[in-house]
């Protein structure tokens, strides 16, 4: 089973022809993912080889769908020009839309957002580093020789703490891991990703990854309290972070006293969490409740 | 970005919204000069990013050119919580008849915008928002969509403005919502707007936060930034197009360097811990070269930490997912090799990941006196903390 991402998700890549786009179009055909060919106005009808597979490049996502079937899009497109990027995929009905771009504006996130409600597309990020379904798919960025299949659900707002986590825990293995993203305003959420874990017969755990900023994890976790019977561990990063700074992530923030790492540690824990102080830590809560 | 109130109120007037705006002064003659120009009442306000002047002393009122003069006097060089006053902004007197609020800012838990409308302005707004929740509209708005007069007109009218100024703060709000959009903000509050003795609604005070995102077709941005104020480390890796963040404290003596950021976020908490351990010793500073960590990056980084006379030692974390850890360790040599004889306290580095033996057998065979290769981030930590305490 896996979540939002199986061996039946046909990838096209929107911004295949940038350099970005290029290198991990490579790196996601070298890990058995199913891609199927990209997306670029100007390079439309032309041909580019990946090491060895020529995919199509196509004019538009719509056109894109209709000649391959493709039912998931991984977007590097420049933040600049992400939301028209993004609203083209939500029109041409792609069930999934992977956004990696960093540094989109958040007012353009807010508005593609928006544009997406009550519509048919699923989006993940902006800026974020994709999602995994181990030995099944992989769309985005996430290195797919860190662990293999196999329990665990894991989401994160974090891409190096999903890497980290994932390597911690390689010996268990992963029913997908997904990167939600770092910024203000994300698609899908800590809440859609667990709830999509536990109905997925495959996962059995799952590891839970915040960061300062917002409340999503404070959400989160009255969802868990509610809703979700599979065992969770949870981290939050950023119990050091100044209040009012900036930390890398352009949601990584804490405004007066909301969204500090021990509120949020809190809320996971009063919900029944287990939260762990390091990476480390949260690796073997999860390792103690597995064996 | 946070803007100062006098560079919120430029970019209201530039929209359009009527504001009370005089001129801003970096010294008590300058002050003086603007109030004489001005005439009549003027009003001496702190500039700094930061709520809470006018109790802390920071907002004055003047009836005479010398009067302003002693009050930027006394301004001037004001600490207000943690903030230098560099600079006043001298504005026209206002003969307050009612004070309102209203702002719109990004609402992070809806992923929507919201506006916010009060009639009874005049008091901190959490104040308000905790004591009369009643009293203070949260009108959501559909980015899709925007504020056009008739939604500002029901945000208004929630936000319990009498029938005659409806029209007006309607007005006021459009204008607002054209600042908000068109300057990329994630914030733009006006507290207090007020309706003067003339019968006109002024915004007296403003407070705008920028999206840096937007930099790249916001060309004004750069402009608005306050440089002054940049910490010079910070304006040092700025330069350098790294994402670096200067932590203070008496023992934030553990210099970071990592990739990504939710890694060195928690970078900087399993320092601290290892610190309570160590003389409390905290990190000293955030900085995330990316996925790259490229050589040069990597020297940049370290020139920058090394810069840093708080820091005894350097913690370099990372995880090589997309990067291999031999060209991270490639990076590492190489950037000592550059530094030369600037690379003058103790680096511990853990390496995990992708390649990982290669990029310990690099580092192993550089032996560089200064390096210490720990295999764990809980271990890697401990030691520099170790090492930051004794070099203290």
């Amino acid at each position: 089973m896996a979540i939002f991402l199986d061996e039946n998700s046909k990838i096209i890549v929107q911004g295949i022809t940038g350099g970005e786009g290029t290198k991990h179009t490579k790196r996601m055909l070298a890990s058995g993912a199913k891609v199927v060919g990209g997306v670029n106005a100007r390079k439309a009808g032309t041909k580019v080889d990946f090491d060895g597979t020529v995919l199509p490049v196509f004019g538009s996502v719509e056109e894109a769908i209709k000649e391959t079937g493709a039912n998931v899009s991984v977007g590097f497109v420049p933040p600049a020009f992400t939301k028209d990027s993004v609203i083209e995929a939500v029109d041409a009905e792609i069930p999934l839309t992977v956004v990696i771009t960093e540094g989109v504006p958040v007012h353009d996130t807010a508005v593609f957002w928006a544009y997406a409600q009550g519509k048919k597309t699923r989006i993940i990020g902006p800026n974020c580093p994709g999602i995994i379904s181990p030995g099944k798919s992989n769309a985005g960025i996430i290195p797919a020789d860190i662990a293999g299949p196999g329990k665990i659900g894991l989401v994160s707002k974090s891409g190096t703490l999903t890497y980290q986590m994932m390597y911690e825990l390689r010996d268990f293995g992963f029913s997908t891991a997904i990167g939600i993203g770092g910024d203000p305003i994300i698609g899908t959420t800590h809440i859609d990703a667990l709830e999509a874990f536990q109905n997925d017969p495959e996962t059995e755990a799952i590891v839970m990854i915040g960061e300062i900023g917002g409340d999503a994890e404070e959400r989160a976790a009255a969802y868990i309290k509610a809703n979700v019977t599979k065992p969770v561990v949870g981290y939050v990063a950023g119990f050091t972070a100044p209040e009012g700074k900036t930390m890398g992530h352009a949601g990584a923030i804490v405004s007066g006293s909301s969204g500090t790492a021990a509120a949020k540690k809190e809320a996971l824990e009063a919900a029944g969490v287990k939260v762990g102080k390091t990476p480390s830590e949260t690796a073997r809560l999860m390792r103690e409740l597995l064996s | 970005m946070d803007l100062f109130e006098y560079q919120a109120k430029e970019l209201f007037k530039k929209h359009g919204v009527p504001v009370s705006l005089g001129e801003v002064a970096d010294t008590p003659e300058q002050a003086q000069a603007i109030a004489e120009k001005l005439g009549g009442v003027t009003v001496v306000k702190a500039q700094v990013k930061i709520g809470g002047r006018g109790k802390a002393g920071g907002v004055k009122v003047a009836k005479t050119p010398e009067e302003a003069k002693a009050h930027a006097e006394a301004i001037l060089g004001m600490d207000i919580k943690g903030h230098t006053v560099h600079r006043v902004l001298v504005d026209p007197g206002a003969d307050i008849k009612q004070e309102y609020y209203v702002s719109y800012l990004l609402d992070r838990s809806n992923r929507t915008f919201l506006a916010l409308a009060s009639y009874e302005g005049g008091m901190e707004i959490e104040q308000l928002a905790v004591e009369r929740p009643e009293a203070l509209a949260r009108v959501p708005v559909d980015a899709s969509k925007g504020v056009d007069l008739a939604t500002a007109r029901e945000i208004a009218t929630a936000g319990k403005f009498p029938a005659e100024l409806v029209e007006p703060v309607a007005d006021i709000l459009v204008k607002l919502w054209d600042v908000f959009v068109e300057q990329d903000a994630t914030l733009v509050e006006v507290n207090p707007l007020a309706r003067v003795g003339s019968g006109q609604i002024l915004a007296l005070d403003g407070k705008v936060s920028l999206d840096a995102n937007a930099d790249f077709r916001q060309p004004g941005n750069e402009a608005l930034e306050d440089k002054a104020a940049a910490n010079p480390l910070e304006a040092k890796a700025k330069e350098k197009g790294l994402n670096y963040v200067k932590l203070d404290g008496p023992t934030a003596s553990v210099g970071i360097i990592g990739n990504g950021a939710g890694l060195v976020m928690s970078t900087l908490d399993v320092v601290a811990y290892a610190g309570e351990k160590h003389g409390n010793v905290k990190p000293a500073n955030f900085l995330d070269i990316g996925g790259g960590a490229s050589a040069e990056v990597m020297a940049n980084g370290l020139d920058v930490i090394l810069g840093d006379p708080a820091v005894k030692s350097v913690f370099v974390n990372v995880f090589g997912g997309i990067t291999a850890c031999d060209a991270v360790a490639n990076g590492i040599v190489g950037a000592l090799t550059t530094l030369g004889a600037e690379a003058n306290k103790p680096l511990v580095v853990r390496l995990d990941g992708n390649n990982v033996d290669e990029g310990r057998r690099i580092l192993a065979e550089y032996a560089h006196p200064l390096v210490t290769v720990v295999g764990t981030m809980d271990e890697a930590a401990d030691k520099a903390a170790e090492l930051a305490n004794a070099g203290a």
